[in-house]
């Protein structure tokens, strides 16, 4: 079941989803329309459509872990524009649990959004969160931190919370290994989630309704890369090969070919967020957007700053997701097109602009840094108004670079984007230069 | 303001509308009624104003100098005035000393000073600082500077008649200082009525008070906790009569549906509508019955059954964990005009909080999202119950007037204190 491009002008009209409603019993439940690609880097304006709506990409996803998105009802996250968020299977697999959440109508239904929904395998949380007792090939075993019971979230138990959450798009459980593992673990790990991931088409109840997407695990370790490449060669567009990452593409390209084989609507690109050196960063995304089919979506997870998401739209990427924006704004952080302003700072008592002048939020049309600054001594819906501003910005950011792909200068974008963003090209990120020089961009 | 009154029930309840607030007069608030109570603003936890039902919520919004005194600085520096600091325009503003919800520490009061406590610690206010913020804040109306501090149950009656000739002596030089001051031409200020629970103390006040050049009367000291309420009735009694009747009185720091009821017949006609926020705060949600109407079919609400009676009456009565909100806002015993959403029988029900109940959160969600948000502390769950009780309330307060004009008030009583008769009957 390949995902059927199809090429088109900008129509994202409410005639087109409602006519693609009608039809959503006969299609797919997963259709990518690429609308325009840049000439010059590797990026591309798509139209994703999903069951609960078309979602217009490059795009970013705000995280509503536990059903709902910190402090802002589905109405605000709504008129924002958004039109995909995500929640948390390990959490809600938690709390409230999968049946509950199946007699309130999935998770759609128990948080009333419309719109659509992307939920993850719970695989990256048992890492990062809990004591974790054994993986095996059935699983991995873990703790409750409820109630210490022992927990098996296998292939087909995270599926099965999936198919009961009732989410667009799934992510299949993998086998994560953290970053600075090395040896045999991370071969073991590549291969067995490939069979996990086989295993999660297996347990899809819902493969009209709920889109399974793969996911391409990045080890790195500094000692491998040292290694060659064994006679492959690469299609590039004429990017710019650091061969020092070979050791990254041995073990994670054999799972490239091997995945690719298989008939998932889309990919995403893991492991890349957890803290790693930015120069293997771009250079294993670019890597993965080389080697992934052009007409699939493609994830990259966990990645949420401004530039990294400007710099990985150019590298190819169609889909991020990040808990940066909101948290950060929990903690009185606003950000803007010339970085981040922190609200609770003294600084800001006494300023009567709003966050950002040109920003057409209803936290910046209505009110002002002093009051922000004044109100978070007091009320929780200072939190809530910064939250909002972050999630219009970075909405607005993806919508802003979506725009200039289809307008075909999504080159100059960049260059202005940048320059907003440092107060001079020497203190442009090197990671990003190189990154961008990759796909033909580069700074007088 | 203008007071316009409609009815005056057996000399105690007033059913009417206070016309005339605001700059250029041209709002107005039904009585009985209540404030809009904010912390710095805004309803607390909510982003919007006028969260998705504008027209059922109160014309005049409270702020306290208990959140704003610190912003003193900031406030002058802006010179437009709170109002437009915060972003509230259509709005009244109504500027009091001390927030309703929690309680200051006792034992700095002196005869030129009170004090508030901001987030940075106590503020001391003498006459002329308290005059530089209401400069400042240019509110609509606010209530003189007063001592308040009778509440506790051991206050000597040296101390209530000092609160009393403190509080005087605080409004002589609030109002002369007033006249003096440009920027609060066309601003009212209310007379503050205290006495702690001394009746002569009470009617001295009063009939002194009445005797100044204000718009209108707070009435002090009797905040919930402070005394029982045939004692506050008897007081607030003794005190309406003395007072003129063409002038509205506001009521501090008591909230609660029963004593809203018992207070209204005293004669009150204002009240500040800090409840839903405590309410919010232990995660609970506003369910008191309050429809008086004939027609069942017109019903905004449907009764509850018999069932679903029996079965809220055994959350009342224990102090459940701390829900939505901040655990150093006083989270007073629930009460049997709510239930407790962390309560596990909701784990799996997906009714809206109320039935019939117009407001965002009963239209959009269910008893079991609630209960959810609360078990995984999540911030959303203050929004919602928020929105909901706010709501909740102030339709309590649209259904009392009504009732008043019908002639309907004990009906409505025995729907309100429903839930308190079976109570009481399960005990004996």
């Amino acid at each position: 079941m390949a995902a059927p491009i199809e090429f088109g002008a900008d129509t994202n009209t409410s005639e087109t989803n409602m006519s693609l409603k009608k039809a959503i019993s006969t299609v797919p439940p997963l259709t990518l329309r690429i609308v325009a690609e840049c000439p010059v880097t590797k990026a591309r304006a798509c139209d994703l459509i999903l069951p609960h709506s078309a979602v217009n990409t490059p795009v970013f996803m705000p995280v509503g872990t536990q059903g709902t998105l910190k402090g802002i009802t589905v109405d605000q996250l709504d008129a924002l524009g958004c039109q995909i968020c995500l929640g948390n299977t390990y959490h809600l697999g938690m709390r409230p649990g999968p049946e509950l959440i199946e007699k309130a109508n999935g998770l759609h239904g128990f948080m009333n959004w419309k719109r659509n929904l992307l939920t993850d395998s719970g695989g990256f949380q048992m890492v990062s969160l809990v004591e974790l007792s054994e993986v095996t090939e059935e699983g991995v075993k873990f703790k409750s931190p409820y109630d210490g019971k022992e927990i098996l979230l296998s292939p087909e138990k995270s599926i099965s919370i999936q198919n009961s959450l009732g989410s667009d798009i799934m992510m299949q459980l993998d086998d994560v290994v953290s970053s600075t593992v090395t040896g045999p673990r991370v071969e073991e790990a590549m291969h067995r989630s490939i069979r996990w991931l086989d295993r999660c088409i297996a347990a899809n109840k819902n493969p009209d309704k709920q889109n399974l997407f793969a996911i391409i695990q990045g080890g790195l370790n500094a000692e491998l890369r040292k290694a060659c490449l064994d006679g492959k060669t690469f299609c590039c567009r004429g990017t710019l090969l650091d061969f020092c990452f070979f050791i990254w593409v041995k073990i994670s390209f054999p799972r490239f070919v091997e995945m690719t084989k298989r008939d998932v609507p889309g990919f995403a690109i893991g492991g890349l967020s957890g803290g790693e050196e930015k120069d293997d960063f771009w250079r294993m995304v670019t890597l993965s957007t080389d080697h992934l089919p052009r007409e699939k979506p493609r994830y990259l997870m966990g990645v949420g700053y401004a530039v990294d998401l400007v710099v990985c739209v150019a590298l190819g990427c169609d889909m991020f997701d990040c808990v940066f924006p909101t948290r950060t704004a929990r903690f009185g952080s606003a950000l803007v097109p010339w970085g981040s302003l922190q609200v609770k700072n003294k600084q800001y008592a006494k300023d009567f602009q709003p966050i950002d002048p040109d920003c057409q939020c209803p936290t910046c049309k209505r009110h002002s840094r002093a009051y922000l600054h004044a109100l978070f001594k007091n009320d929780t819906a200072a939190m809530h108004h910064v939250t909002i501003h972050n999630i219009a910005y970075q909405l607005n950011l993806m919508r802003s670079v979506r725009q200039s792909i289809i307008e075909g200068r999504f080159p100059d974008f960049i260059r202005m984007f940048m320059k907003r963003m440092f107060p001079s090209s020497a203190q442009y990120p090197s990671w990003a230069v190189d990154a961008l020089a990759s796909v033909n961009i580069t700074f007088d | 303001m203008k007071l316009e009154l409609s009815r005056v029930i057996q000399g105690g309840c007033r059913v009417g509308v206070l016309k005339g607030l605001g700059k250029t007069g041209q709002h107005s608030l039904e009585v009985p009624g209540c404030l809009l109570y904010t912390r710095c603003g805004t309803l607390p936890h909510l982003t919007q104003h006028t969260p998705h039902n504008p027209s059922t919520l109160p014309s005049v919004t409270q702020v306290t100098l208990s959140t704003i005194a610190e912003h003193q600085e900031v406030l002058e520096e802006f010179k437009d005035g709170f109002r437009k600091f915060a972003g509230i325009h259509d709005t009244v503003l109504y500027c009091s000393l001390h927030d309703p919800v929690t309680p200051c520490p006792t034992g700095h009061i002196t005869n030129k000073t009170v004090s508030v406590w901001g987030s940075g610690g106590r503020i001391e206010l003498t006459v002329a600082r308290f005059m530089a913020l209401q400069k400042a804040v240019q509110p609509d109306w606010y209530q003189s500077m007063a001592d308040g501090e009778t509440w506790q149950s051991n206050t000597s009656r040296k101390r209530v008649r000092k609160s009393v000739d403190r509080t005087l002596a605080h409004l002589d030089e609030c109002l002369l200082i007033h006249h003096k001051t440009q920027e609060l031409q066309g601003v009212e200020v209310f007379g503050v009525v205290e006495g702690g629970d001394i009746l002569e103390e009470r009617v001295r006040s009063a009939k002194e008070t009445a005797k100044r050049p204000v718009a209108g009367f707070c009435l002090d000291g009797f905040q919930t906790g402070s005394m029982d309420q045939a004692l506050r009735t008897q007081l607030i009694t003794a005190v309406t009569k003395e007072l003129p009747e063409e002038k509205p009185r506001l009521l501090q720091g008591v909230g609660k549906p029963d004593e809203v009821l018992a207070c209204v017949e005293a004669g009150v006609d204002l009240f500040e509508s800090f409840f839903p926020f405590q309410v919010t705060e232990r995660g609970c949600a506003l369910c008191f019955d309050f429809d008086v109407s004939p027609d069942p079919e017109r019903a905004g609400r449907a009764p509850l059954t018999v069932l679903e009676q029996n079965e809220e009456r055994d959350t009342t009565g224990g102090t459940p964990e701390n829900g939505a909100g901040n655990p150093d806002h006083q989270t007073q015993t629930m009460t049997s005009f709510e239930i407790n959403l962390k309560d596990k029988r909701y784990r799996e029900d997906f009714r809206p909080l109320v039935e019939g109940c117009g407001c965002y959160c009963c239209r959009n969600h269910q008893r079991a999202y609630l209960h959810h948000l609360l078990v995984t502390n999540e911030l959303l769950a203050g929004v919602l119950l928020m929105v909901h009780n706010m709501a909740h309330y102030h339709a309590f307060f649209s259904a009392l007037r009504e009732a008043l004009a019908s002639d309907k008030l004990d009906l409505l009583k025995k729907r309100v204190l429903k839930r308190r008769y079976m109570e009481n009957e399960a005990k004996e």
